[in-house]
């Protein structure tokens, strides 16, 4: 393993940047600002991007400095990433676009009138 | 092409000669491990996702479920989730210490930073506990209709009240215990309630409307209904009482939402329970010095892995179970 030297500081500010993240969507989730709640891009509203966005940055920022992704051999990260933002996408926008076809079918027999 | 020389089995474990990846051959498995781990979850917030836009204008509204913070009365969504958050976070904090502690050796600060990691475990999956408790217990209570619909009941400003608040208990079984009924046997619990009590309830008071699942799109809230005349066509309708949650049904609406509650989240505390045991082992190791003979604290390392993994997986259960 050798010597190496210690990052605690830079863990540290890794923290400090996962906390604010994750207040910021707090906060954002909890006034739901309307501008923001009442959009439609690409299928949901623009506070929902914004929140997928966070989170997948907040997920960059772990796998990059927590699980030390920063320090592997970049053949190694490829094999695991490439995967994973290949396949991922690809099962999400097929399931949703099946998820929404069954609502149109199938939200008009729902009687919602007594 | 040139065999594999014998001596090179010996150290196949720690990657072969060559380390096409540079990285031990435990550290790699490690790896491949959560890749397919991941997609795994994918998979089920995938289906999550399907399963909500097939239901998409009658999905429970996650701020209107989870709105309990421990020893304060109220509505106080996400709060607690975000504590939760913050408390995995927190101890993935602590691992990455733990493995830069042991980078360099330094034993003591090891056992600290994994002692405190798997504290921070604990804490989140009693965390979790506490938060199925509430969403199985429920908090208003509701009414399902034949055709499976749930209507909840709000007084004049909109605002959900619970059936305690208007409804008489009049269901003279309360419950089936071992103690009180057949012999030896153990039933279901059934309701203080019954739908003729709340119907009877319902017509004699005039504060309380009804809300359905179904959400309005240009406001984003489930639609309420005050007209007493409409709102008892949907309640002359009623099937069943419903307090809390379970796989079958919920109070809160749709009851695949519960079940891909209870999954996923589920799935995630099972994760969560073997890494605190993984966590405890290497803890173990530590305490008792094996990695110090062995030169190395990779072992922590391939553990930390794991434990972050469980960390990131929360990132995403956290944003689409509670924000989007």
């Amino acid at each position: 393993m050798g010597q190496h030297e210690s990052n605690t500081k830079l863990i540290w500010q890794v923290f400090g940047f996962l906390s604010i993240v994750t207040i910021v969507e707090v906060i954002l989730g909890i006034i739901k600002p309307h501008g923001l709640h009442f959009t439609n891009f690409l299928g949901t509203s623009l506070l929902n991007w914004i929140f997928i966005i966070l989170t997948l940055v907040k997920a960059a920022g772990i796998m990059w400095y927590f699980m030390h992704m920063n320090h592997e051999r970049k053949n190694f990260v490829n094999s695991i990433i490439l995967p994973l933002i290949i396949l991922i996408p690809y099962l999400v926008t097929l399931l949703l676009i099946e998820g929404h076809y069954i609502h149109e079918v199938m939200g008009s027999y729902i009687n919602w009138k007594y | 092409m040139k065999a594999t020389t014998a001596d090179q089995n010996t150290n196949v474990w720690e990657g072969g000669a060559t380390k096409p990846l540079g990285a031990s051959y435990g550290k790699m498995m490690m790896w491949f491990f959560i890749l397919s781990d991941a997609l795994t979850f994918a998979g089920f917030l995938a289906a999550y996702g399907l399963t909500r836009f097939k239901f998409i204008d009658v999905w429970p509204i996650a701020d209107e479920v989870f709105t309990h913070f421990p020893g304060i009365h109220g509505n106080y969504p996400m709060y607690y989730v975000a504590l939760m958050t913050f408390i995995l976070i927190f101890s993935s904090v602590t691992m990455v210490l733990a493995v830069d502690a042991g980078h360099q050796m330094k034993r003591k600060k090891v056992i600290l930073y994994m002692f405190l990691t798997i504290i921070g475990g604990l804490v989140f999956v009693g965390s979790q506990a506490w938060e199925w408790k509430n969403f199985i217990k429920g908090e208003y209570g509701a009414v399902q209709l034949k055709d499976g619909k749930i209507i909840q009941f709000v007084n004049q400003e909109g605002k959900q009240i619970a059936l305690a608040d208007f409804a008489e208990k009049n269901n003279p079984i309360s419950e089936h215990t071992r103690y009180n009924g057949l012999w030896n046997e153990k039933g279901e619990t059934t309701s203080e309630y019954t739908t003729e009590g709340i119907l009877e309830s319902f017509k004699h008071n005039p504060e309380v409307g009804i809300r359905l699942e179904k959400i309005n799109p240009e406001t984003k809230q489930k639609i309420v209904i005050l007209n007493k005349a409409e709102a008892l066509k949907y309640l002359e309708q009623s099937a069943r009482v419903v307090e809390g949650a379970n796989l079958e049904v919920n109070e809160y609406g749709s009851s695949q939402f519960a079940d891909f509650f209870f999954f996923i989240t589920g799935f995630h505390g099972f994760h969560v329970t073997s890494g605190i045991i993984l966590n405890i082992i290497i803890f173990a190791n530590v305490l008792l010095g094996t990695y110090e003979k062995r030169g190395h604290y990779e072992m922590v390392e391939k553990v930390g892995l794991y434990w972050h993994f469980v960390d990131l997986v929360w990132v995403f259960v956290f944003t689409f179970f509670y924000l989007v």
